[in-house]
């Protein structure tokens, strides 16, 4: 949720007590709170520097990746543009990609794409928000590049006997964007409808787009 | 030799799958790592936050959740630059700690 936290609202009913109702709990979690309240004390930053950040970070969402997955799905150009320039082709619908370099890799009947990082965690978070725990744990990294097919298994994803599946292993300079391939029987569907069927899993490259059928009501 | 955080085609077991909101400071940790290595102040940058993260040592590599070394490394940098003193750091968490037990 965007608005667990709202301390800084005007607007709350509640006067929040931050100092006794967000205690840290944790080792981390103090050491962060100190190093917070250090740099604000120092005016390295202010809260609302904060938090103009922290909604910036709850601004990027996979339904951007979706919406530049659809595009590309209705018109060809696009998709050229995305697959020759992906920056520039993520800003020409109003997504900022970010400093770091976006390479779209598309899916086709002869070409599986599955991404990972195994040094860390490099992902398009402005495309598709911060990464989930699996893609930065231990197992998913190790096993990516070894044998993504049992990984794949592991996500409910067959691909058809014969398909190869390359993997991309990003770096902090490079994050890449798996394009899926459009799904069956979706000629009739508007390009609104087409980011329904979009997931987060789907760009990364472990699962296939949702079909039609199965979106129907979710 | 190899680096612990390399982990590329090594033997592991199966993937939790399990899907959860980042918790507060979690997205706090990496709200104000992108504010120090924002343009305009330039404290740290993502190839330090890196350096300083597989430098932690592979037993704490392996301990911490992910955002738990993030801001342990991004102490370390802070440290290791200046911005904040081992002094300053210790009196800040005592405060924590006190306030933790209600005293404030």
């Amino acid at each position: 949720m965007h608005d667990d936290h709202d301390h800084d609202s005007p607007a709350h009913p509640h006067l929040k007590r931050p100092d006794v109702e967000d205690l840290p709990v944790t080792e981390s979690q103090r050491l962060e709170t100190a190093v917070r309240e250090l740099l604000l004390e120092k005016g390295v930053f202010d809260t609302a520097d904060l938090r103009r950040v922290l909604e910036m970070i709850d601004s990027w969402v996979p339904s951007h990746g979706a919406r530049i997955v659809a595009r590309a799905w209705v018109d060809s150009s696009y998709k050229q543009r995305l697959l020759n320039d992906a920056p520039a082709a993520v800003r020409e619908l109003g997504i900022d990609p970010g400093p770091t370099q976006l390479v779209v890799i598309e899916n086709t009947p002869e070409r599986h794409n599955l991404v990972v990082c195994t040094l860390c965690s490099c992902y398009p978070r402005r495309i598709l928000g911060l990464p989930p725990d699996w893609y930065k744990s231990r197992a998913y990294r190790s096993r990516a590049v070894r044998e993504p097919r049992a990984v794949l298994a592991e996500f409910g994803t067959e691909l058809p006997e014969g398909v190869p599946v390359h993997v991309h292993d990003s770096t902090a300079d490079l994050r890449y964007l798996v394009l899926p391939m459009r799904p069956a029987d979706t000629e009739g569907m508007s390009e609104e409808q087409l980011v329904e069927l979009v997931s987060r899993d789907s760009m990364i490259g472990v699962a296939l787009p949702m079909s039609p059928a199965a979106s129907v009501g979710g | 030799m190899r680096a612990h955080h390399d982990l590329g085609g090594r033997p592991a077991g199966a993937i939790d799958r399990t899907e959860r909101e980042l918790e507060p400071w979690e997205k706090r940790v990496d709200a104000i790592f992108q504010l120090l290595a924002a343009p305009e102040r330039r404290i740290l940058r993502v190839d330090e936050l890196r350096r300083a993260i597989e430098g932690l040592g592979g037993e704490e590599y392996d301990r911490l959740g992910y955002y738990e070394c993030w801001i342990a490394a991004m102490v370390n940098l802070l440290l290791e630059k200046g911005v904040l003193t081992i002094d300053e750091l210790g009196r800040k968490l005592d405060e924590v700690r006190l306030r933790e037990q209600g005293v404030s």
